[in-house]
């Protein structure tokens, strides 16, 4: 708790910087794509949110799985806390995915592997946030949603490798390659410029949430003692 | 400067994309620090033995 307190003034600051940095060459300094043109820059929003949403559900897999294993509330806490931010990413990696797809494929929407497996994922997500709200006991939800979200993550590698399993219109992985990335420089730096600001953002909200959830704790161990005296 | 905010004529695409984007973040943003305010402020006034509404 007081450590994140201290980094996250820090923190805060350097995410708006990386992430004022990554606008300007996304949507200034870059140049328009050869084939693509302009609408290349929706990339810079469209990846780091996919990126996201992935990573973001791996990172709340694995808080999961430490609150199962060791019993730390901290991780389910935290889990809790990573949830609606996932989710917000995955919806934003769809739209504006959607947004991209209209002018580059002629349709907003396809059944294709990889649309597909990441609307399944957002689905988890709502579906974990949901059954929080529908346990009381603290304990209780923790374990039952920390499962769903174990379960869930089977569909990880089917979103990771559906550009290569299937026949899909979404185009195979470009940057995480064993070969490298397979784009030029002045399109992949502000990529992992705003990806990189994306991430800390994901971070410093993670936190911010996760001291707001254990405050809520305490808020209602308070009032149970309250309750307990009266 | 308009034939920028053309976009090549996706302005439509490219704007909503960002624009949309900024919303989600924006809205993330607002609603994590909001929320931790209001845990706060709960805290503070169940450890001050006030009585709460919730």
């Amino acid at each position: 708790m007081a450590l994140s307190g201290a980094v996250l003034p820090w923190a805060s600051a350097a995410t708006a910087v990386v992430l004022a940095v990554g606008v300007y060459l996304a949507l200034i300094a870059s140049p328009p794509d050869y084939q693509q043109g302009e609408t290349v820059r929706m990339m810079y929003v469209h990846v780091p949110s996919a990126w996201l949403a992935s990573a973001g559900y791996g990172a709340m897999a694995l808080s999961c799985a430490v609150g199962l294993i060791w019993r730390h509330p901290l991780a389910f806490a935290s889990a809790k806390a990573m949830a609606p931010l996932g989710a917000a990413f995955t919806f934003l990696a769809l739209v504006t995915g959607s947004l991209w797809g209209k002018p580059m494929w002629g349709a907003y929407w396809v059944w294709d592997a990889r649309l597909t497996s990441v609307l399944v994922l957002f689905f988890i997500y709502i579906g974990y946030i949901a059954l929080w709200e529908v346990i009381e006991d603290f304990g209780r939800a923790a374990r039952a949603t920390s499962i769903l979200c174990l379960a869930g993550a089977a569909n990880l590698p089917v979103i990771r490798f559906s550009v290569d399993w299937w026949n899909t219109l979404h185009q195979p992985a470009s940057v995480a390659r064993m070969d490298g990335p397979t784009m030029h420089s002045s399109i992949l730096t502000p990529l992992l410029v705003m990806a990189v600001g994306f991430t800390l953002l994901f971070v410093v909200l993670t936190l911010v949430r996760t001291r707001t959830e254990i405050m809520q704790r305490r808020a209602r161990a308070l009032e149970m003692t309250r309750a307990g005296l009266a | 400067m308009a034939e920028y905010f053309a976009m090549g004529g996706y302005a439509g695409f490219v704007w909503s994309a960002y624009g949309l984007t900024a919303l989600v973040v924006g809205g993330l943003i607002v609603w994590s620090i909001r929320g931790q305010a209001q845990a706060k402020a709960r805290v503070a006034a169940l450890e001050a033995g006030r009585a709460t509404d919730e």
